[in-house]
């Protein structure tokens, strides 16, 4: 069982994690005219660090039971 | 084959499920067996969050801006991270005060202010127009197109009348729905399960509506992800979808923007505070909605991008608004069930959001806008009034339908000039506007009530100028015509409204948010830190922030009273005279009152009934009520400052910790009063070891000193040795005697001792003891009486134990009994439930500070030093032992010269075991 503050923190962090992910300089990386798999690299880069934040937030909230 | 009747039809089937889902919940929630208290129907109703914006206008944004659709849902995911912080808070705020809807809120944080209340519920309710308005345009536009089937034609803009325009007819049936679903009954605590559930189920339906088009554009019409993709990457105008974020930081100012003011819209719309704050049934569901409401959010996104360009690669350019694709895809392929579902998926969006935010925005417009008013108008005597319930509920209705004909109007007036994620963008900037004065209220104890209004009207009044008349200029209402934005007000460069102060090269929407946000703050900030609270300002400011650290209950801080019946009626006015009633009575039977009459009206009742109250009407008017009819002294600011200051929490964390201290003192005392008594029974047992050694050896030497002279003269006279061989029998018999007695009082102390216990006549046990005895009795010259009292009950006891008892009494007796004018008396009697024994003597009697101590082991009454101890000591200590586990009492009564009693008491065994007095003759 995590204390209260250290799931604060973790949050905290992750939530840090998404400001960094969703924002310039990272985003602009991916803001090229590529693909992979035919789909562009910016919009599998979106989707997949949305799913990413989703996935962490979940393991840390459902876990500390 | 979609004939207008078909599509009519298929939605009055939809919302009549919808009907029967929450008529389903509300009777659960009455039977005390609510569906929405867990954190799936929780997280899913948040998704109320995405309406037909979410479900038409991503993709129209989609084939304009690529991602830029996106920051609208990142936002909130980002900072749902954050609601285990801010929103969990809020929940715990609203729930301790009542709170019933935003401007409720921050009314109360702000000193319980009406004028609060009423300019957020103002700035709310305009704002949100847009927001509805394009709820109306997207369903009436899906809705004229559908029944056009199979031809794809754009409704045509503009021009229609009114009775025949679809828009207003949506707005009315929409007003009906949320009438029904929301104004059937007034509730204390403002919650409304039948809604939730119903949203809830809406959010499933749009999800599977969306993702069943997206399925069928990405995987049926063209050939997975890559395929469209790629097909779109062959035209130049739709490859430059695929980066369009632009390579400068400035360039992300607008990705930037987009996703704070999501984050701040997730909060502070009316709807989304609604099902999150205030329909939340448990904090703990935040903990599943944490994410559950993103990965939704991720779903019903994933497709818009491949909706998007397959409308951009099907349809010729500009024929089809791309808003509208995901409905005239699956047309275009005679996909009929699907686009139905599609339409039907998209009235879901647009009702949930409908519903749920009228019924806040008249709950707001009842609370803090119109009853205040209502009850400081003096000439209504509303005051006076019997029941209000109804008028309240009216209200509201009138509320809900003036909400919705207005957003009816901005469509009218504003709606046609833009795409449908532009016209909710300006209300996402309104509600923004919230944001300082609420988040700075429950972390900022500083924040005023002046800097509040200072921060809200300079706000509002800012995302007008930007925002509201620019678009209102585009459409040339009001007199303003276009060219009012490129010139500015009498032609003024600098306040062009669009370009104010000459900030140029962004969008329109940051723009507007950089301008009012920044006043807002300012203003709020700055106002706040230069003016001053007042008290009940101070007050309701620590109980915001501290809210999480407050303790228990709060003190009453009604400081004057009342009579409990007049706060009952007042009560009774709003809520129906029942409800009132039960609620004293159940508040009076949690204080341990047998009903609601027993109530006194001092400040807790007062402030249970202000509470109760808010629940209704809001804070603001529950503080006007309540004090109709309870004086209030007034309350001096040096006196809320010592109460409700960190200070006080200081005295009282230092009051605190002086409890933990007495506590603490107290447990060391009694720790320090086991350990004497410890101490004390150590002694007693070394004294108890010494004192059996000493009397062990006390026979031990005359028996050895004796059978020394017998081994040391031989030639001793016989007479003499005779006797001396009598002494050394005796003593040994007193040895043994003593020895014995040790042993058995060790037994009875361990509680080894063995019981044969048995039905008792004491009157027979009694006679036997006395005749055994009498030979000590005529050996002394001692008179005997024995008087035994008829149909005794009969005792339980050990015979030979009791026998013993006995025996010691009464050989004790004669013992203290003068020779020949000696006198015993020995007496059995009924006592009540119990059989009482006396052994009365006329000896020497014992004095009242020994009489304690001859129940001592080895304490015998007199001088030990002169008088040689005619006994062991341990007799009376073993009698009362025994009689002690046999559920009797010994004790004596004595004066010295007048003779003693000693009796015992035993409990008489069950009144039905008279045959069992045969078993004591042995």
């Amino acid at each position: 069982m995590k204390t209260k503050g250290a799931r604060a923190a973790r949050l905290a962090c992750l939530f840090l994690l998404g400001v960094l992910l969703f924002n310039y300089p990272l985003l602009a990386l991916f803001n090229v005219r590529a693909s992979l798999f035919g789909v562009p690299v910016l919009y599998l880069y979106l989707f997949a660090a949305w799913a990413l934040v989703i996935f962490l937030v979940a393991r840390l909230m459902e876990r500390g039971d | 084959m979609l004939q207008g009747w078909i599509i009519i039809g298929a939605s009055f089937a939809y919302i009549g499920v919808l009907f029967a889902i929450a008529y389903y919940a509300d009777s659960r929630a009455e039977a005390g067996r609510s569906v929405i208290a867990n954190p799936w129907i929780y997280s899913l109703s948040l998704a109320v969050y995405a309406t037909a914006w979410t479900f038409y206008g991503s993709v129209g944004r989609a084939a304009s801006d690529g991602v830029g659709f996106l920051p609208i849902y990142i936002g909130p995911t980002l900072m749902i991270l954050l609601w285990w912080f801010v929103v969990r808070k809020m929940i715990r705020i609203a729930k301790l005060n009542r709170i019933t809807s935003l401007a409720d809120f921050t009314a109360s944080r702000y000193g319980r202010s009406a004028l609060i209340g009423g300019l957020v519920t103002v700035i709310a309710v305009i704002g949100i127009l847009p927001y509805i308005s394009l709820q109306l345009k997207a369903v009436s536009t899906s809705f004229q197109i559908l029944l056009q089937y199979p031809e794809i034609v754009m409704p045509k803009k503009g021009g229609t009348e009114i009775l025949q325009d679809t828009a207003f007819y949506i707005a009315l049936l929409m007003a009906f729905f949320a009438i029904a679903f929301g104004t059937r009954h007034l509730d204390v605590a403002e919650r409304h399960e039948g809604m939730v559930a119903a949203i809830a189920f809406e959010s499933i339906v749009k999800l599977v509506a969306f993702l069943a088009v997206g399925i069928f554009v990405t995987f049926v019409m063209y050939d997975g992800f890559g395929d469209i993709f790629t097909r779109a990457a062959q035209r130049e105008e739709l490859s430059r979808l695929t980066a369009p974020l632009g390579t400068a930081a400035g360039g992300y100012a607008t990705w930037v923007w987009l996703t704070v003011l999501s984050m701040l819209a997730i909060v502070f719309l009316p709807r989304q505070f609604q099902v999150a704050v205030i329909e939340n049934v448990d904090e703990e569901h935040l903990k599943r909605a944490v994410w559950l409401f993103p990965l939704y959010m991720l779903a019903i996104n994933l497709f818009v991008l491949p909706i998007a360009f397959g409308g951009l690669l099907a349809f010729p350019a500009g024929q089809v608004d791309a808003d509208t694709y995901v409905l005239t895809l699956p047309m275009a392929r005679q996909a009929e069930g699907l686009a139905l579902l599609v339409f039907i998926g998209g009235l879901s969006a647009a009702t949930g959001m409908v519903i749920v935010e009228t019924i806040a925005l008249s709950t707001m417009v009842c609370n803090d806008l119109v009853m205040p008013v209502l009850l400081r108008l003096k000439a209504l005597r509303l005051a006076e009034r019997g029941d209000l319930a109804r008028l309240l509920l009216d209200i509201r209705r009138a509320a809900i339908v003036a909400i919705l004909l207005g957003g009816y109007l901005y469509y009218l007036i504003a709606g046609e000039a833009y795409a449908l994620v532009s016209i909710g963008l300006i209300s996402f900037a309104a509600v923004a506007q919230f944001a300082p004065v609420v988040i700075g209220g429950i972390y900022w104890k500083g924040g005023t009530r002046a800097g509040a209004l200072a921060g809200l009207t300079s706000g509002f009044a800012l995302w007008i100028y930007t925002l509201l008349l620019p678009a209102f200029a585009k459409s040339g209402w009001f007199g303003l015509d276009p060219s009012f934005l490129e010139r500015g007000p009498w032609e003024i460069a600098l306040l062009r409204p669009t370009q104010l102060f000459g900030l140029t090269g962004l969008d329109q929407i940051t723009h507007a948010m950089i301008w009012s946000l920044l006043a807002n703050l300012g203003l709020y900030i700055g106002v706040s830190v230069v003016g001053r609270q007042s008290a009940s300002e101070h007050a309701q400011a620590t109980l915001f922030v501290d809210v999480f650290t407050q303790t228990g209950e709060r003190g009453s801080r009604w400081r004057g009273t009342t009579s409990a019946s007049a706060l009952q009626t007042l009560l009774g006015r709003f809520l129906g005279p029942q409800r009132a009633l039960n609620l004293f009575t159940a508040y009076a039977l949690e204080r341990g009152l047998k009903s609601a009459d027993q109530l006194e009206g001092d400040g807790e009742l007062v402030h249970f009934a202000e509470l109760q109250l808010a629940g209704a009407i809001g804070a603001a008017s529950a503080r006007a009520m309540v004090a109709t009819v309870a004086e209030e002294e007034p309350l001096g600011i040096e006196e809320v400052m010592t109460i409700l200051d960190e200070a006080s929490q200081v005295i009282a964390y230092s009051h605190q910790l002086e409890e933990k201290q007495q506590e603490l003192e107290q447990a060391s005392s009694e720790l320090r009063a086991a350990n004497a008594r410890l101490q004390e029974l150590d002694r007693m047992k070394d004294d108890f070891i010494s004192t059996v050694t000493h009397e062990l050896r006390t026979p031990l030497t005359s028996i050895r000193a004796f059978s020394e002279i017998l081994h040391d003269h031989e030639d001793i006279d016989p007479a003499e040795r005779h006797r001396f061989l009598g002494l050394i029998i005796k003593e040994s018999e007193r040895l043994t005697r003593l020895i014995n007695q040790v042993l058995d009082l060790a037994k009875l102390d361990s509680g080894l001792a063995e019981w044969h216990n048995q039905a008792l006549d004491l009157g027979n046990l009694v006679a036997d003891a006395v005749s055994s005895t009498s030979q000590l009795f005529k050996a002394r010259g001692v008179a005997v009486e024995t008087h035994v009292e008829p149909n005794l009950p009969v005792v339980l006891g050990d015979h030979d134990r009791l026998t013993q008892v006995m025996l010691n009494l009464l050989s004790n007796a004669v013992k203290f009994c003068a020779e020949e004018t000696g006198r015993v008396e020995v007496r059995v009697r009924g006592d009540g439930p119990s059989v009482r024994v006396e052994v009365r003597d006329n000896g020497c009697g014992i004095d009242r500070e020994h009489q304690g101590l001859i129940f001592e082991k080895f304490r015998q009454v007199g001088d030990t030093l002169t008088e040689k101890p005619s006994g062991t000591g341990l007799g009376l200590p073993i009698c009362r032992q025994i009689i002690g586990y046999l559920g009797g009492r010994l004790w004596v009564e004595s004066e010295p010269g007048q003779g003693s009693v000693f009796a015992f008491t035993l409990p008489a065994a069950v009144a039905a075991m008279p045959a069992m007095r045969v078993a004591t003759g042995n």
